[in-house]
């Protein structure tokens, strides 16, 4: 926004509306350029074999590819056991960690006492645990579940336990003084205070939770589209390799771009989210 | 209706702050009373006991005879800093009904005194906005309709136009008095200017420096009509506004003195 | 008085770590439970294994590698950051690509590196830095975009431009989300070190403990846990002693929470 104000500090003073209407769709088109172009470059650069095209397929060859794999069953098992893994394991890593991390929080003692567990275990690796979790629960998808809940419930504690401390302190002796019982005072100061910082952890576990689950595909094996990446790559067909790649890719972006709009549209009453008046 | 006796208040730390040593006083149903004092001297946190928010360590309040612990219902608080009392997250309705909603107050009720509470503050039809879509002066606004339309016997206000500029301050002033005309309540001000403390109330308590005591009280005997402009160039209000400051600075002066000495 | 407790609340967060490593320690004692062995045994096996002597050929290697793949991804993402978050039309034109790269799990990209390039140490830092990129390149763009308006109006007025803008206004202004782009960045080398060397390796740390847990060296497998655990403490409270050295100068708003 800031970058807009300087921009729009160095144009005359009056905007004509259609100067402005041409600005929108600048910023609509300019990024699909931009994503076209890529494309192109790199179909040259394939295509002349500055890139090795054994290795890296063109564009219009992986593209093609990527609608055929749309055809399969393959595709779709392996797209759901990741997705499921993913929604399954940030529903089970938010249920323990969100609770937990607002207890923490609202409790001094109780911040100060589980601090250095929490700093010690929290920058933990999950992936160290890959080992021991494939021993204890075998290759399958609740190895997998044991890692993405490992890895998502500290972001997901950290930040709601941020979130009990923002809450500010004459809005809650307002809350006080006008005798809103503990719950209300949770519900409707705490909560929505806390709501940004519930929404950070979220994006943090959301992209650290696909990670995981790729990760799991590629080294443990279970069934998703990691293993899809992986057996690919094995079997040579770099064609469909790549285009797992692309989707995975897809998946990673929608979900990032998703809890972004969520964001967006709850915390409108944030500074940084403000319509101008 | 509400009785301070001997209440005093020191705050425990690395180093043990007396705050308030002694106050005694009560203020009579229907009042305006305006607490003044030098800054620093402890108004707000004589507030914040006489609102339940922060408990005395010697002395009580009480509140037609009960004791003061924790808020009461009877008792509204409206805060200096708006911008933080006012919930940004919910609109200039919302703000208005949570208080209400948690006292289960009926909902067409609550309706109807969220919208005269919001005419009488001059902010009618504002009820959808959010409290950072309007000015410094109409979020205090928001803020005294909130604690109007909960309808306390006691309205308390820490310093509540400290933080507005001049012409906006003199507005919300004359609105305090409007609003006392129409709605039956005892007000409790704190402020440190003595114009306002006199231009609002019918009594006005000096308080010392910490450790706090009264220092003294002056009965104001003007005409309950007043106005900005004639009010305050009346001569007993001059007279008034001389003697008030002398009491503030005296304590000053005898302060500054036992440290001289010291 | 406020020290004191402050010493006491610290004492209190120590008190509750010895006594959940005690109870691990206790509870463990008698385990005839083959995955679970007594942290006795563990602790032994790690004094066996990485004090020193896998440490040159397992430990030292993935340590290089981390370091090395780190800094070249933060130097990259915050240097093109720089450069982007300046350029509004720029900016919007190429977030989709960086959204879209940040979202991309790295570790997608490691078995196509096995593959192509044949994943030797090389490879392995050029993976780990490509993962680094995006969360600095982010955060550093977005920083940049949204420093504060009356800095550069000030350096204009002042005729502050070109490089001395970049290195006196731009960077030290966008610094705390920089460093906590670099802070999230950290979490993902550490992620492809292990990985990478789980999946194609013959050496490291990451290739130790799965080997271990292949040839069900059960002990050895949790000593090597344990000590990427360690790690990811140690480099951690580096990374944060480092932050706070160079946010020193901003005052207490300067640090930000990640």
């Amino acid at each position: 926004m800031a970058a807009d104000a300087t921009a729009e500090a160095r144009l005359p003073a009056v905007t004509r509306p259609a100067g402005r209407r041409a600005a929108a769709v600048r910023h609509r088109t300019e990024p699909l350029l931009v994503v076209l172009g890529l494309a192109v470059l790199w179909e040259i650069l394939t295509r002349t074999d500055v890139l090795p095209s054994r290795y890296i397929p063109p564009v219009t060859v992986i593209v093609p590819e990527l609608a055929d794999l749309l055809t399969t069953g393959t595709f779709w098992s392996s797209f759901g056991a990741t997705v499921y893994s993913w929604a399954l394991g940030f529903v089970i890593a938010t249920a323990i960690g969100v609770p937990l991390g607002l207890l923490i929080g609202s409790s001094r003692l109780l911040h100060r006492a589980t601090s250095v567990v929490i700093e010690f275990l929290r920058p933990i690796p999950s992936v160290a645990l890959i080992p021991l979790v494939v021993l204890v629960l075998g290759a399958g998808y609740q190895a997998t579940l044991m890692l993405v809940v490992f890895a998502c419930v500290w972001p997901q504690l950290v930040q709601a336990s941020y979130g009990a401390q923002a809450v500010d302190r004459v809005g809650w002796e307002t809350a006080v003084s006008f005798r809103l019982s503990a719950w209300q005072r949770f519900r409707r100061i705490t909560v929505p205070s806390a709501s940004p910082y519930l929404l950070t952890g979220c994006r943090i576990a959301s992209s650290i939770d696909l990670i995981i689950v790729v990760t799991a595909g590629i080294v443990i094996r279970t069934p998703g589209l990691g293993n899809e990446i992986t057996l690919a790559a094995n079997a040579g067909s770099f064609d469909s390799m790549y285009a797992y790649i692309l989707v995975t890719g897809i998946v990673g972006y929608a979900f990032t771009t998703g809890i972004a709009a969520v964001e967006k549209r709850l915390m409108s009453w944030r500074p940084e989210f403000r319509k101008a008046h | 209706m509400l009785e301070v006796q001997s209440l005093g208040k020191t705050y425990l730390g690395s180093t043990p702050h007396e705050a308030i040593r002694d106050i005694s006083c009560s203020v009579t149903e229907g009042e305006f009373v305006a607490l003044v004092g030098p800054s620093g001297c402890g108004k707000t946190t004589l507030l914040r006991c006489l609102s339940g928010l922060d408990s005395p360590t010697t002395g009580e309040v009480r509140v037609d005879g009960a004791r003061v612990i924790e808020p009461v219902a009877s008792m509204a608080l409206v805060f200096q800093e708006y911008g933080r009392s006012l919930y940004p997250w919910l609109t200039v309705e919302q703000n208005m009904r949570l208080p209400l909603e948690a006292a289960g107050v009926s909902r067409s009720e609550i309706r109807e005194r969220c919208d005269r509470a919001l005419t009488d503050v001059g902010l009618q039809g504002m009820n959808d906005r959010h409290p950072w879509q309007l000015s410094g002066g109409m979020q205090q606004r928001v803020a005294i309709a909130r604690a109007i339309a909960y309808r306390p016997r006691i309205l308390l206000m820490d310093e509540p136009f400290a933080s507005v500029d001049a012409q906006t301050r003199e507005d919300l002033e004359d609105l305090m008095l409007d609003i006392r005309s129409r709605y039956d309540m005892t007000i409790v001000f704190v402020t440190h200017d003595i114009e306002e403390s006199i231009y609002l109330s019918d009594r006005v308590i000096v308080l010392s420096q910490p450790p706090t005591t009264v220092a003294k009280v002056f009965p104001v005997n003007l005409p309950r009509e007043r106005d900005q402009l004639g009010t305050k160039s009346l001569p007993e209000f001059i007279e008034l506004r001389t003697a008030v400051h002398r009491a503030i600075r005296r304590d000053e002066d005898v302060t500054a003195g036992a440290l001289a000495k010291a | 008085m406020r020290r004191l407790t402050s010493v006491a609340h610290r004492l209190l967060g120590l008190l509750v770590f010895a006594v959940l490593v005690a109870a691990w320690w206790l509870g463990s004692q008698n385990s005839l439970n083959p995955f679970y062995p007594p942290l006795e045994v563990i602790t032994q096996h790690f004094r066996d294994n990485w004090l020193f002597e896998r440490v040159p050929g397992d430990l030292v290697p993935s340590m290089w590698r981390l370091a090395v793949g780190y800094l070249i991804g933060v130097a990259a993402g915050a240097g093109l950051g720089m450069l982007i978050g300046v350029r509004p039309r720029l900016r919007r034109a190429v977030t989709p690509v960086i959204d879209f790269m940040r979202s991309l799990p790295p570790t997608a990209l490691i078995p196509t590196a096995i593959v192509v390039i044949g994943i030797g140490s090389s490879g392995k830092v050029g993976l780990i830095a490509l993962a680094c990129v995006w969360p600095v390149l982010l955060n550093t763009v977005t920083a940049v975009a949204n420093l504060d308006v009356i800095w550069s109006q000030t350096a204009k007025a002042y005729r502050i431009s070109g490089w001395r803008y970049l290195r006196r206004v731009q960077l030290p202004g966008a610094l705390p989300q920089i460093l906590a782009g670099a802070r999230a960045a950290l979490a993902v080398a550490l992620i492809m070190v292990v990985v990478t060397e789980m999946v194609g390796s013959t050496e490291g740390i990451g290739h130790f403990v799965i080997q271990a847990q292949r040839t069900f060296a059960l002990a050895d497998m949790w000593s090597g846990v344990l000590l990427i655990g360690l790690i990811g403490f140690a480099i951690n409270a580096l990374f944060v002693a480092v932050q706070r050295g160079l946010l020193r100068s901003h005052g207490p708003r300067g640090t930000t929470r990640s």
